[in-house]
């Protein structure tokens, strides 16, 4: 190991010269804009935790989606395009639900039933339609090259998108509110509303479970051994397919479950939603090392709380104007920073170039 | 294994051949059928006809044959109300003139250009690949018509938005031949949306937000600029994403600049976002004034935002400045659709079709055989020269640069009243 590393040092190729530069210069920017935009003092500390607390909300969200990719990643060594969608089907489905609630009346007398409610019909649907997904459109594949499932994700992404928009409609469907979860809590400097109480706790809670699941159950165990290596792992008996649907089925819960939590948040659905917050999940998954379960959370946050912290943190004292329209230049910016100093993400282990 | 690949490849290839056989058969006769055409129609024509000619072509339509009229606005996903309401208009005009133009029919197709440029470049290549089509109404958002505006421009159409807003496409160095619009000019409701802030709620500090469109970020420099102008301060302007969702942390630096007002003129999905988050950010709640323009004034928009909207100011045409016709117009939207129009672009798009109309039967030339000759230069010219016409907007006149409007702009104010039947106000509470 040590004989490797010094042997990378002496051999700088220019190309690694010139990503190094790069990399610099974002550090650059990022420790000059935020001296200077701190020197200033114009913004508040309520300011700054009020942003901080929206990005880890934010960023609970898209750690429940990263980590439905990751774990297909770690399984399948192929990326679920249509995760996205398996994002979307869930609380689009579950909106007719909660609307016929609200209507009634029931979403307000009895909140946490009906939330239980609304989010079993929103996981239920989602892990149907990722199940579905990767019975018709994944296990024929299973041996074909890497390529080809790819490009049959995207299509079952596609699919999947515009057979909501045929079932449902274009329009926005606005979520209902609930009346109990209004209102916020000061703490100080603090200043938390129930929704975003709702959220993170929600999100932790299911991250925890996960966690021992994989960690401690024998399903779990499983799992992992599927991961490190499928084929050993058909030999000692374990049902590789199994293994693997149950993968998709976590995936689709935990991503149904953040469906009805976006829902919440910000209280529309439409057939396009699973877009950006999918790619943004992606993007969280490769930050934290893709494969990595603890890696796709802490990938998720770090996204959410740079998304909304970065613009005004780092832009606003260089004296650039509207810098929030920057905001995804500068989480991708920020993903190439440390793809640079670590290729394989902040908790991507190096073996795993190898495996793959 | 390898032979039985090689021969499925050769059967695959020899398939194809056929299929590109197929496919060329139909058209190698089509081919010489073209020009044999007006050879035909020359024959038996009367020594004195000469069919017109155009320096950027003539349509010819068969006795026959319909007119093609195509549309191109943004007809679904979150901001397609915005161009349903438009082609609903359309529709009536052409049931109004009863399906048919100079003893032809009226036929109306169009592309749905997605209210972004991508989509109003895909909308315009396909509009453009028919040649058929006398003129296009569209598109519903600048975005598309910048970027698609040259192709069909290029293809000779008459263009007639009924909403494109933004100053710069009828700018005379930006403009594209053939291009005109029924919709104001957001100089115009730039102008008057500063001067209610300024004279009327007598506001002095305000922040803007656009989303990178060139309909929003038009207006809200035309908003600046004026309010500027008028002894305000613009305490900051800032630009979202069309396709965000958490508008909090641009809100909560707006927040830190201490407005009284936030001008916000961008589309419904961003639009409703901000205007619930607002509520939500500590420093702007209750106490700031929200006011957005046309681009939200839709029952979508009230029914996204939710008990939010309350209170809010619009900018949008003064419907009620809008002619007798209007009340007509209404009823009949009512029993064909069954609803009130989506949102403020429909009297426009009626009119957009009327003039394209009236131009048509000014510059059509019928052929002794009943062939219907169109100059599209012919039929531009005649669309530029509208002096004065009746239309339910008000009175236009298209000016050199293509602007059409009568620019009427009123401010409405939401109410409980509007929540509750999620319709828009239709009576302002200030115009100029």
């Amino acid at each position: 190991m040590v004989a490797t590393r010094t042997k990378r040092v002496i051999r700088l190729e220019p190309t690694d010269v010139f990503i190094y530069i790069i990399g610099a210069l974002i550090v650059f920017v990022v420790v000059v804009g935020s001296i200077a935009t701190l020197s200033q003092g114009k913004y508040s500390i309520n300011a700054w935790v009020d942003l901080f607390v929206f990005g880890v909300t934010l960023g609970s969200i898209y750690s429940l989606i990263a980590l439905g990719y990751t774990m297909v990643y770690g399984i399948l060594r192929m990326i679920n395009f249509a995760h996205s969608e398996v994002f979307m089907s869930g609380p689009f489905t579950a909106y007719f639900l909660a609307e016929a609630f609200s209507r009634s009346g029931f979403l307000n007398q009895s909140p946490v039933i009906a939330l239980i409610l609304i989010f079993a019909l929103s996981m239920g649907t989602s892990v149907l339609v990722a199940v579905l997904i990767e019975r018709i459109a994944y296990r024929p594949l299973r041996n074909a090259p890497r390529l080809v499932p790819l490009i049959t994700a995207i299509g079952a992404s596609f699919f999947v998108q515009y057979m909501f928009r045929g079932l449902y409609g274009t329009n926005i469907k606005v979520y209902p509110e609930i009346e109990a979860l209004k209102g916020q809590i000061t703490l100080g400097a603090f200043r938390v509303s129930y929704i975003q109480i709702l959220v993170i706790v929600a999100a932790a809670a299911m991250m925890l479970g996960l966690h021992l699941f994989v960690q401690k159950t024998r399903t779990g165990k499983a799992m992992r051994a599927v991961a490190e290596d499928r084929s050993t792992a058909a030999l000692m008996g374990i049902n590789v397919d199994n293994i693997i649907v149950t993968t998709f089925i976590l995936g689709g819960a935990l991503a149904g479950a953040a469906g009805v939590l976006y829902a919440l948040v910000f209280t529309q659905v439409h057939f396009f939603m699973g877009f950006i917050p999918g790619i943004k999940a992606f993007t969280a998954a490769v930050l934290g090392g893709i494969g990595n379960i603890p890696g796709a959370m802490l990938g998720g946050l770090f996204l959410g709380v740079i998304e909304s912290l970065g613009p005004m943190l780092f832009l606003d004292g260089l004296g650039i104007t509207a810098p929030y329209q920057l905001k995804d230049a500068i989480a991708f910016s920020l993903l190439v920073l440390v793809l640079i100093f670590r290729p394989t993400g902040i908790l991507g282990e190096r073996i795993r170039e190898k495996k793959a | 294994m390898k032979g039985n690949q090689s021969k499925r490849v050769l059967s695959l290839a020899a398939l194809m051949a056929l299929i590109a056989a197929g496919c060329a058969m139909p058209v190698t006769p089509a081919a010489p059928a073209q020009p044999a055409a007006p050879a035909a129609t020359e024959a038996p024509a009367a020594p004195e006809f000469t069919p017109p000619t155009d320096p950027i072509g003539v349509v010819q339509i068969g006795p026959n044959d319909p007119i093609h009229i195509a549309y191109m606005l943004v007809t679904s996903g979150s901001d397609g109300t915005l161009g349903i309401d438009s082609r609903r208009g359309i529709e009536i005009a052409i049931e109004d003139v009863g399906g048919k133009l100079l003893g032809h029919d009226i036929k109306l197709s169009g592309e749905d250009s997605g209210c972004n440029a991508e989509g109003g470049q895909a909308a315009a290549a396909k509009l453009a690949a028919d040649s058929t089509i006398v003129a296009v109404i569209g598109s519903s958002c600048s975005s598309e018509m910048r970027a698609g505006g040259p192709t069909l421009s290029k293809a000779g159409f008459l263009i007639v938005s009924p909403s494109n807003t933004a100053p710069d496409l009828t700018d005379p160095a930006k403009r594209f031949p053939g291009y005109f619009r029924t919709a104001h000019n957001d100089k115009v409701q730039g102008a008057v949306a500063a001067q209610f802030v300024a004279e009327q709620l007598k506001l002095k500090k305000a922040a803007t937000i656009h989303d990178g469109s060139p309909y929003a970020e038009g207006l809200a420099n035309a908003f600046a600029e004026n309010f500027e102008k008028l002894g305000g301060t613009i305490t900051t302007k800032e630009a979202v994403g069309p396709n965000d969702t958490d508008f909090k942390p641009v809100l909560t630096k707006i927040a830190a600049t201490e407005p009284e007002i936030i001008f916000y003129p961008i589309f419904v999905a961003a639009g409703s976002l901000i205007t619930k988050q607002v509520k939500e950010v500590p420093g702007l709640g209750d106490k700031v004034v929200l006011m957005a323009a046309d681009g939200t004034f839709s029952p979508d928009f009230i029914k996204a935002a939710g008990e939010a909207v309350i209170g809010m100011y619009q900018s949008s045409p003064d419907f009620s400045a809008f002619t007798g016709g209007y009340a007509d117009f209404l009823a009949k939207h009512e029993k064909k659709y069954g609803e009130k129009p989506l949102s403020a672009f429909h009297a426009h798009a009626y009119d957009a079709f009327n003039m394209v109309a009236a131009a048509i039967e000014k510059v059509a030339v019928k052929g002794p055989d009943g062939t219907l000759y169109i100059g599209r230069q012919a039929l531009r010219d005649a669309f530029a020269a509208t002096k004065d016409y009746k239309g339910l907007t008000g009175t236009l006149t298209c000016d050199p640069n293509g602007d059409c409007a009568d620019p009427k702009i009123a401010v409405y104010q939401q109410t409980e009243e509007n929540l509750k039947k999620l319709e828009v106000p239709t009576t302002p509470i200030w115009k100029p």
